[in-house]
């Protein structure tokens, strides 16, 4: 129980903006009306996927020092769960694109940079995916998935952080665009958004310790046949 | 040290490049039968915007092309030579900057026959040919990286296609951007675009310098 508090803090935190979320008063805002609560569900994912991904890199530079190969099974369960957070970003902000920017067209997609961004994220994972099924062995997987993994996810940031800022962009806070922080996150959406960035990152770390632990027995089972 | 092994690592690859020429060859046929099919298609190509993204992919799949071999032909034996002698740094700096040379070379070429072919809209040339020889360093240094992974894989000439591309979108959307600017002949240069592109291939290759010890030993 000591060491579990943070999984019991994470679920209540997720289950409080999933109600607060969906009962407390918002700004009205023209164009983006009630659906700016999406703002407690779509945001927390990609805050969750870098953290998540950093978390993939972090390990992949420590199997490179150490050659311990439990750092290549968190740093490969690190990128699946980092994927999987990108995945539900992307169809979230989808939803959200075909109510605001896209109403008029009802497109899901529309030609922006972080939307570009976020595609090119899963573009590199999964290519990191493919290229630790073409190589069989295990240690020899584990270094070259660790290079490509450093390696992109230098590119990543790049793309993310830097190109961002020199092009005109939809979202709040690029070209033009104020962001939310500056005039309409007021004090009630603060109360939601921090906790539940917060709670989704601690679900990531949950389902990321689970699949590293299912990992191991795994590649334990498989040893001892 | 690493100077004289880099110096004679070049001159090994262009003396193996020389041996072969029909490499070298069929690269440049790439190159010219590429533009010539697209012109077909095309005809003559009048909006800037379409000449400029059609060239470069012609030039993206050019180079992906070119240097996929890099690494693949060289064979476990020969590597093993090479580990005996010289360090890994120095493989990896010569490889970029033996494979910028090709791609210099291949961009030029394929400036020169696109323009004849499709059109030329260019205005501001310096801006242009500085941005095409900054293009084909980047290109280079990734690109070679990418190989020596995919070179380490079973199916390799798919993984060269998958892994490079997404990782190449940053360096691409830079040089689209300023090689538009260029052909639109701005009154002034826009430098913030030059210093990320810079700054891209400076990352790149430090990057390479220090990962691919880790590469190279089976």
């Amino acid at each position: 129980m000591k060491n579990n508090w943070w999984k019991i803090v994470s679920v209540v935190f997720v289950l409080y903006t999933i109600i607060a979320g969906f009962l407390l008063k918002v700004p009205a805002l023209a164009m983006v009306h009630e659906s700016i609560r999406n703002l407690y569900f779509h945001v927390p994912m990609w805050f969750t996927m870098i953290a998540i991904l950093f978390v993939s890199l972090w390990h992949s530079i420590k199997y490179l020092y150490k050659f311990d190969i439990k750092s290549d099974i968190v740093a490969s369960q690190a990128a699946s769960v980092g994927t999987l957070f990108g995945i539900l970003g992307i169809a979230t902000g989808s939803i959200w694109t075909r109510y605001t920017w896209g109403e008029s067209s009802g497109l899901w997609w529309v030609n922006d940079v972080k939307l570009n961004g976020a595609a090119i994220t899963l573009l590199i994972y999964f290519a990191y995916f493919i290229l630790r099924g073409s190589i069989d062995e295990e240690q020899k997987r584990a270094r070259i998935s660790a290079v490509y993994n450093i390696f992109a996810y230098v590119m990543l940031i790049v793309f993310l952080l830097i190109l961002p800022r020199m092009t005109d962009s939809l979202h709040p806070g690029n070209g033009g665009n104020p962001g939310f922080s500056k005039y309409d996150l007021d004090k009630y959406m603060r109360m939601v958004f921090y906790p539940a960035i917060i709670g989704w990152i601690l679900i990531a770390i949950w389902i990321l310790t689970l699949r590293v632990r299912t990992e191991k027995l795994k590649r334990k089972t498989l040893f001892d046949d | 040290m690493l100077f004289t092994q880099i110096k004679y690592l070049i001159a090994k690859e262009i003396k193996l490049e020389l041996r072969n020429k029909y490499a070298l060859g069929g690269i440049l046929l790439y190159v010219v039968s590429t533009v010539f099919v697209s012109y077909l298609s095309f005809k003559n190509i009048i909006s800037p915007t379409v000449w400029n993204a059609l060239f470069w992919i012609i030039l993206l799949f050019a180079s992906i092309n070119a240097i996929a071999k890099s690494f693949i032909t060289d064979t476990k034996g020969k590597m093993l030579y090479l580990y005996t002698l010289v360090s890994p740094q120095a493989v990896i700096l010569s490889k970029i900057l033996y494979n910028s040379l090709l791609l210099t070379v291949l961009s030029a070429l394929c400036l020169l026959v696109y323009s004849i072919f499709i059109g030329n809209l260019i205005q501001d040339y310096p801006l242009f040919l500085l941005t095409l020889l900054l293009g084909s360093f980047g290109f280079s240094s990734l690109l070679t990286m990418v190989s020596a992974i995919a070179a380490k894989t079973s199916n390799n000439f798919t993984l060269m296609a998958i892994l490079s591309f997404p990782i190449m979108m940053p360096l691409l959307m830079v040089l689209i951007k300023l090689s538009k600017n260029a052909i639109d002949g701005l009154q002034k240069w826009d430098v913030s675009y030059l210093v990320v592109l810079l700054f891209l291939n400076v990352i790149i290759v430090s990057l390479s310098y220090l990962l691919f010890r880790y590469l190279w030993r089976e």
